[in-house]
């Protein structure tokens, strides 16, 4: 650079990493929470444009899927946000020791979820082939297994870094932090869907 | 968990580390120049090889990367519409079939659209707009090569199909049920739904990389007030991708797993509907006009300020209607189903709301002419292309606004009008823009300047051919073409308009080819480019031409709208960063006030083999659904590796690698 300049001032007191709205990874994943969450958005758009072209809703001759596994699913994932909340302030309070102790509970959560939407599926008494109704609901629920599966797994590393010495970087907390919050975004995507499937066809 | 020798270990490193943070080299009045630049080239530079190759991060390789990769795609839907144009060139002709026709027109439409607009657009940005806003490198810069590669895996894929003869034959927007099991059996369909998955992904992935730079990386002092206006219309442009581009993944989805597993989401029989298809498709498909459209109007808000020698006239107006452009775009879907049979009020809607966004861009046109009538306009080339986009775009939005009116659109629905129709506001509104951008931009990028010569002459071919291509289709509309024929019988009028369309296609063709020829004469044979040729006003002239690998050696400080013209002799700069380990300056989202000094990664290659296992994954989903839990664990493996630290060592200041 030819151009001349002029020294205004020295930055190198700024930190290196902050929690929320200054950090980058915050914007990152808000990103993609947009992302993800205008796709669940016109699904369920078409799940109640679909369900206009219906006499009943299910179709008649159904059954309304099963309530047990889903509401069981419901109410374990409610409970994980209990340790999802401690794992975000011990995270933002730099209390590595809380982390390592919480984080396998969501880990754990994650596997549990898993089983449970396994038999979720079985109960839902349509398959995708059947119609458009079918379609859509198996839709809903493998899009949200998607997401815990993703979410579970990025969950699965991150303790595994966080078990080394580098959980004493700052910005390690930080991408615990920001895991919290995906998690709680995992778990609000799915009251509408759980609605969707168990309780407008019972309405 | 954690024990207490662990703790005390620790206490023991921060204290070390604490010295070492003392003795880090940062830039400042003690190291500048030379000095400074020999050593920021050193912690900037990639690695050689095909490996550093395949590794780099960096936002200007990448940048280049799309754009010369979107270029290519331009000529090859190009070639293809010179084919069309030759077929229709006199009436009953047979030099194409009308199955190779079906090709022909999807590949053109699917290419134009996914390959060329959309990535050409962010690549630019991506080149441009950290060196605009004064920063070192685009956030998030392994997602950036992450989405390149997988852009180029997915044009690959579809002119491979192409290739093979199984490119897709069912028109860029695969309306089922034509494009349903049904109705098209084979591969054909889901190639081209696969290459929407491959480009959406990768547009989604730019558009986080360019909202984060633009909102967080910019320099201190540039306040969204301050913005350059080409910035915040690439703000606009990648929320718009963010809110739109879900809506076509998930319908080409969809119309996979309708193919493939048997779901009924567009099937009739079984109450799904096809008009679910086409609200999705629009959802996106209209929003995407405007994606492709709004960089342009940065690009002629840059150069019109540039060549007129003023700050763009009414500055808030153009911001505004950017904005409100971007949110009136999700309001017109329907307008592009007013064939399909609609509410009355769904019709007086869409129909106020299409003409509605009319006016922010009307708005654009007035504030880009005021600033021209007050200002000393110099008629350079990419001036010219300005002028000529101003010219085209309005007649285009004409025929927009007379086809948003339900009657007319019925008349004219699927006919060659609206052929002309849109033609006339993508090449008028976004080609032009970008022609004139390249030639703009082309001394920063290379260190040399285009010929100006060939770029005058090149413009007026293409002006003047552009309009004897596609005037004529709005006559061959209204005679009653169809859209999508691939002959026609000779006695109805037709004959001449076509003629003429093909000739202008011809000239368009040589003048996109003389761009060509002066931009790789011009690479080696053109004058040496200084910092800031045409005078501007923004950071990116602020730098040399072709910047260096770090942008800036020290981060500007911006105290006005237009910081070249109003700062004088000297640049003021803030110092204070690293030089032995690659560190970014982020600033606060409205006020652009210091906040963070972030760690920039090193290249890797993981963002490579990532996408690599992510193309394998898309593939083969075609074939069977099985590849998708299968596929996922090269995945898994390639985004963990992507992310994992490659040296646990703790360092005195956080570095990624």
């Amino acid at each position: 650079m030819i151009r001349a300049v002029r020294f205004t001032e020295d930055l190198s007191h700024l930190p290196t990493h902050k929690f929320g709205p200054s950090s980058i990874t915050w914007w990152g994943v808000i990103g993609f929470m947009v992302i993800e969450g205008v796709a669940f958005g016109l699904t369920f758009a078409a799940y109640f444009f679909l369900m206009g072209h219906e006499q009943g809703w299910p179709p008649e001759g159904r059954a309304a899927p099963d309530l047990m596994w889903g509401t069981l699913f419901t109410i374990i994932i409610l409970l994980s946000e209990f340790a999802n909340t401690g794992i975000k302030k011990a995270a933002t309070a730099h209390d590595v020791s809380m982390v390592r102790k919480l984080m396998p509970i969501i880990v754990g959560a994650g596997v549990v979820l898993l089983i449970v939407r396994g038999f979720e599926f079985n109960s839902l008494n349509c398959r995708w082939t059947d119609n458009a109704y079918g379609s859509i609901v198996w839709a809903l629920l493998l899009l949200h297994t998607t997401h815990i599966l993703t979410d579970w797994f990025d969950t699965l590393v991150l303790y595994a870094l966080v078990r080394t010495r580098q959980a004493y970087e700052g910005r390690r907390m930080e991408d615990v932090d920001e895991n919290s919050l995906y998690w709680r975004y995992v778990w609000l995507l799915w009251l509408p869907i759980y609605l969707m499937i168990y309780w407008v066809p019972r309405l | 968990m954690t024990s207490k020798a662990e703790l005390q270990s620790i206490e023991e490193e921060n204290r070390e580390l604490e010295k070492e943070r003392a003795n880090i080299a940062r830039d400042g009045p003690d190291l500048t120049g030379a000095a400074l630049a020999a050593r920021l080239d050193r912690t900037w530079r990639r690695p050689p090889g095909i490996v550093g190759w395949l590794s780099t991060v960096d936002h200007k390789e990448i940048g280049r990367r799309y754009i010369v990769t979107a270029l290519i795609f331009l000529a090859l839907g190009g070639a293809l519409s010179i084919l069309m144009r030759l077929q229709l060139a006199r009436p009953d002709n047979n030099l194409i079939s009308a199955a190779r026709y079906n090709e022909l027109f999807t590949m053109h439409g699917s290419t134009m659209m996914f390959l060329f607009a959309v990535p050409v657009m962010e690549g630019v940005a991506l080149y441009v707009i950290p060196l605009m806003v004064g920063t070192r490198a685009t956030t998030f810069p392994r997602l950036n090569a992450f989405s390149y590669f997988l852009y180029l895996f997915g044009g690959l894929m579809l002119w491979g199909a192409f290739a093979l003869n199984i490119g897709p034959d069912v028109g860029w927007f695969a309306y089922p049920p034509l494009s349903g099991p049904q109705f098209s059996p084979g591969k054909r369909a889901d190639v081209w739904a696969q290459m929407i998955t491959f480009t959406e992904v990768s547009a989604l992935a730019a558009a986080v990389v360019l909202v984060t730079t633009i909102l967080k990386a910019r320099a201190p002092g540039m306040t969204l007030a301050r913005m350059p206006l080409y910035a915040w219309a690439m703000l606009v442009v990648a929320v718009m991708i963010i809110f739109s581009m879900p809506a076509i993944a998930l319908c080409s989805s969809m119309l996979i797993s309708d193919r493939l597993v048997g779901t009924h989401f567009y099937n009739a029989a079984e109450h799904g509907d096809p008009l679910l298809w086409q609200h999705l498709f629009w959802f996106f498909g209209h929003p995407e006009v405007y994606i492709i459209f709004l960089p342009a109007t940065g690009f002629v808000s840059v150069i019109v300020e540039t060549f007129c020698r003023r700050p763009i006239f009414a500055y808030p107006v153009v911001v505004l209607a950017l904005v409100s452009t971007g949110i009136l775009s999700f309001g017109l879907w329907v307008h592009h189903m007013f064939a399909t049979g609609l509410p009355r009020v769904g019709y007086s809607f869409y129909t106020a709301a299409s003409m509605t966004v009319a006016i922010p861009t009307g708005l654009q046109i007035f504030c880009w002419l005021a600033t021209m009538w007050d200002g000393r306009p110099r008629f350079a080339v990419p001036m010219l292309y300005v002028v000529g986009f101003i010219v085209t775009f309005v007649i285009g939005g004409l025929t927009g606004v007379m086809v948003a009116a339900v009657p007319l659109d019925l008349q004219l629905h699927d006919t060659y009008f609206v052929v002309a129709h849109f033609h006339y506001v993508l090449i008028g509104g976004a080609v032009f823009p970008l022609l004139g951008a390249l030639t703009y931009w082309y001394p920063k990028i290379t260190g040399r300047m285009m010929s100006e010569t060939l770029g005058k002459v090149g413009f007026w071919m293409i002006f003047l051919g552009f309009q004897l291509a596609f005037f004529p289709m709005h006559i061959a509309g209204m005679l009653g073409m169809p859209r999508r024929v691939y002959t026609y019988p000779a006695g109805l009028g037709l004959e001449l308009p076509n003629l003429l369309s093909t000739i202008g296609a011809l000239v368009v063709a040589l003048a996109v080819l003389l761009f060509v020829i002066n931009g790789v004469l011009s690479l080696y044979r053109g004058a040496i480019a200084p910092d800031d040729p045409w005078d501007a006003g923004s950071l990116e002239w602020a730098t040399s031409s072709p910047p260096p690998v770090y942008n800036f050696a020290h981060i500007p400080v911006v105290e006005s709208r237009t910081p070249l013209w109003d700062i004088g002799g000297e640049l003021p700069v803030v110092t204070g960063l690293r030089v032995d380990d690659k560190e970014q300056l982020l600033t606060t989202v409205v006020d652009a006030k210091p906040d963070i000094r972030e760690p920039i990664p090193e290249a890797s290659p993981w963002p490579f083999i990532s996408a690599v296992a992510t193309g394998v994954l898309f593939i083969s989903s075609i074939f069977s659904p099985w590849a998708i839990p299968v596929g996922a664990i090269p995945v898994a493996i390639g985004l963990t590796a992507w992310f994992w630290p490659k040296d646990m060592k703790r360092q005195p200041e956080p570095v990624i690698i």
